[in-house]
């Protein structure tokens, strides 16, 4: 929808106390359309809080966080969390994973095209008499569905339980199911974690090819350095709270902040 | 209770634990409950003990809970010896009903079976069997395919079987109204996940609307029965809209306590809903337009007159009964459709994570709303047919014991489940109803009844669902 390139997301003196605690202390940083951008720093650093300000989880304390939709600027911090992924179209993915565990995998990405289907079946009533275009809807939203199973190949899982899945099957599923929103900027907080190196590869792959074949901004949380490493144009550091580096990743990756964080940590654990 | 299998501990001395304490609870809730019975004497009432009643039943307590903890660690001798005494204590012991005897004796013939199963077949077999229980469900959910049906075909030729007497039908209406309202909150309770304490509130709603309706506007049971529904759903959205944002116990507690409102309200605003003396004199339905009348009113033709049949009473008991049928089939058809609309997926998944709904984009307010709301609704067609049947409500008949017994219907029945919900409502409405003569133990077998289900499908009766859509590719 936008112009590739362009700014997508800007993020400005992003700062989120929670009591004395300052979990995000007056960050700046823009991501770009089409491009992956890395969100990386120590446990503890803040990564996660950041998407949950973005998506409307937490009120940020301090900060402005502009979306580009079209021609359109949304300033996400006013928006309430469902509209932030209805109207902004901001997708995102839970470090602790959450499917709706009872429910069919391909219910589950049925459920992500809520909005379009209710509006096809008349919210429902249109539907429940059995008029308006509801069925088309339902058949293109299965479709789109299918699509996406095929892709992060949960194909043959579809009609099973979600909960049913492998803990590698369900972080694909929440993939799968946010591409389903159709979303502006899809959000992944540690997609990789869990999974095993052959997961993992296959991992990078989708991602590159959300990026590249679909055009979709991402922001992804890593903990893992040398994960992002591969597949980020663009990297943003994190530690306590505050930006200790950006760049591109070669760069960040000799940067002796960076390098401190990170041995600091190990030294801890 | 399978690691002391596996450890190889003596199971004996736990189990006996195990089953003394619960003795000691019966017992000490059994001493006001059964321990006791006024008789009246010449000289007045007076209390009299029934130890021997109350030694009874803590003796089955005792044997069956035995029984079911050590048939769970493979035990065969002591579990046959539990079945044994059961079966004995059915036999020769005086009970106050026949059903309680079968109970006991059915239920000791199990123990008993299985124990002999074990030693037939050993420890490992056991297992096999075990497993085998486990997924009755499994036979009962392919079974559902058909049992829904062939529950809809007897009731509906229900009044014309050979031993539908009058009683029966009025037992059938009973447990039909019942099956409505469990489906009505089982839309709430059991798709959307909201737990409703106060169902009754709209039960009531609907029965006043008719009742006020009909008395000042005279307005008849077929236009009432829309509006009623629509009065209830506009409390249900009245209500929901401050509470639905507290999750599981807060919602809960508040929905409880907005149905004791509804009914102090009744109770004390006596110009409009005369108080606790109720409305008499509610109208009952005619066929269409038909009275079902010996002697109708000038220039009206009554239904035996219309079709050309003698009167009788049960005419009109009979086409109450296909009316709640109907109502009840009607809200069953809603909920069924509804589930694979967008609406209906957004419920479920709301039930299974919030906050995975609100990152999709669905409004967690509205969606909840909608479901409270129609929930409402069918509770207060529900309403209506209760006002219409028994010509007299008050605020007696809306208490929160009724609401308990509505979720006890979803949740036994198994949550979402449809026919779980008709088969729960026929144990916990139709058996107690059935045995009258258990007088005041009705209860208790009402509690009964309850506890086997929890203890046979701990998850209720039928705690498998279906998915709303397939893609039909998987292998
Ligand atoms: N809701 C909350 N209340 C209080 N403290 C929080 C809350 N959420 C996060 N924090 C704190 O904010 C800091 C950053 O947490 P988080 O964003 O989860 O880190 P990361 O995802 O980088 O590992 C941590 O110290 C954490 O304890
Ligand atoms: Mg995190």
């Amino acid at each position: 929808m936008n112009a590739p390139d362009q700014t997508l997301l800007t993020v400005e003196h992003l700062t989120m106390r929670f009591g004395g605690l300052v979990a995000i202390d007056d960050l700046s940083f823009a991501a770009r359309d089409g491009r992956i951008t890395s969100i990386i720093g120590p446990n503890g650093a803040g990564k996660t809080t950041v998407f949950n300000c973005l998506t409307g989880f937490y009120a940020p304390t301090v900060g402005r966080l502009a979306l580009r939709r079209g021609d359109e600027v949304l300033l996400l911090e006013r928006l309430e969390d469902f509209r932030i992924a209805r109207t902004a179209g901001v997708a995102r993915t839970f470090q602790n994973i959450r499917v709706f565990p009872k429910m069919s995998v391909l219910e589950n990405l049925m459920v992500a095209q809520h909005n379009r289907l209710m509006r096809a079946s008349g919210y429902s009533f249109l539907g429940l008499v059995g008029i308006g275009g509801y069925r088309a809807a339902e058949a293109e939203a299965r479709d789109l569905a299918s699509y996406w199973l095929e892709r992060t190949g949960l194909i043959e899982h579809a009609d099973e339980e979600a909960g049913s899945l492998s803990y590698g099957g369900q972080r694909r599923m929440e993939i799968a199911r946010c591409m389903c929103t159709q979303p502006t900027l899809l959000c992944l907080d540690e997609p990789a974690a869990g999974l095993n190196p052959r997961e993992s590869a296959e991992l990078n792959e989708l991602l590159l090819f959300i990026r590249d074949e679909h055009r979709i901004g991402q922001l992804l949380i890593e903990h893992d350095m040398s994960v992002v490493m591969e597949i980020s144009d663009h990297v943003v550091v994190l530690d306590y709270g505050r930006k200790i580096a950006e760049g591109k990743a070669a760069q960040v990756r000799n940067d002796p902040a960076v390098i401190r964080a990170y041995l600091g940590e190990e030294e801890d654990a | 209770m399978t690691d002391t299998l596996a450890t190889g501990v003596n199971p004996l001395p736990a189990a006996f634990r195990d089953a003394a304490l619960t003795a000691v609870v019966a017992a000490l809730l059994g001493l006001p409950l059964v321990g006791f019975h006024v008789v009246s004497r010449s000289s007045g009432m007076v209390l009299e003990g029934r130890v021997w009643e109350l030694a009874t039943a803590v003796a089955l307590i005792f044997c069956g809970r035995l029984g079911i903890v050590l048939v769970n660690s493979g035990s065969a001798w002591p579990v046959l010896a539990c079945g044994g005494v059961a079966v004995l204590i059915g036999v020769f012991a005086p009970m106050p009903g026949v059903f309680l005897s079968v109970v006991c004796v059915a239920g000791g013939g199990l123990l008993a079976a299985r124990a002999g199963l074990v030693m037939l077949r050993g420890k490992s077999g056991m297992r096999k069997i075990q497993a085998r229980i486990q997924s009755s469900g499994t036979a009962l959910r392919g079974m559902g395919a058909y049992l829904g049906p062939a529950l809809i075909a007897f009731a509906v030729a229900l009044p014309f079987l050979p031993f539908a007497d009058r009683q029966v039908i009025d037992i059938g209406i009973l447990v039909m109204t019942y099956v409505m309202l469990g489906w009505g909150l089982n839309i709430v309770v059991g798709l959307a996940g909201l737990l409703d304490l106060g169902y009754v509130a709209f039960y009531a709603v609907g029965a006043y609307s008719y009742a006020l309706l009909a008395q000042y506007f005279d307005f008849n049971f077929w236009i009432c029965l829309p509006l009623a529904g629509a009065f209830a759903a506009g409390f249900g959205i009245l209500l929901g809209f401050p509470v639905l944002r507290l999750r599981g116990d807060y919602l809960a507690i508040v929905t409880l306590g907005f149905g004791e409102m509804v009914r102090v309200i009744l109770l004390n605003w006596t110009r409009l809903t005369n108080g606790p003396d109720g409305i008499s004199g509610v109208p009952r339905p005619s066929f269409f337009g038909l009275p079902f009348k010996r002697r109708p009113p000038e220039g009206v033709e009554s239904f035996h007159q219309f079709f050309g049949l003698d009167y009788a009473s049960i005419h009109r008991v009979i086409f109450l009964y296909y009316l709640i049928l109907v109502l009840a089939l009607i809200t069953n058809a809603f909920t069924l459709r509804i589930r694979k609309l967008p609406i209906g997926r957004a419920w479920e998944a709301l039930r299974e994570d919030e906050i995975a709904c609100r990152s999709l984009g669905i409004n967690p307010t509205n969606t909840k709303l909608s479901a409270f709301a129609i929930g409402a609704m069918f509770g207060g067609f529900a309403g209506s047919f209760f006002a219409t049947r028994q010509g007299f409500i008050s605020p007696e008949s809306f208490t929160f014991i009724e609401s308990a017994i509505i979720l006890a219907v979803v949740v036994l029945g198994g949550m979402g489940s449809q026919v779980g919900v008709v088969i729960a409502a026929i144990v916990l409405i139709g058996l107690p109803e059935w045995f009258r003569e258990l007088q005041e133990f009705r209860m208790l077998a009402f509690g009964a009844g309850m506890v086997l289900i929890m203890i046979w499908r701990p998850r209720g009766l039928l705690s498998h669902r279906e998915p709303t859509i397939l893609l039909g590719r998987a292998p």
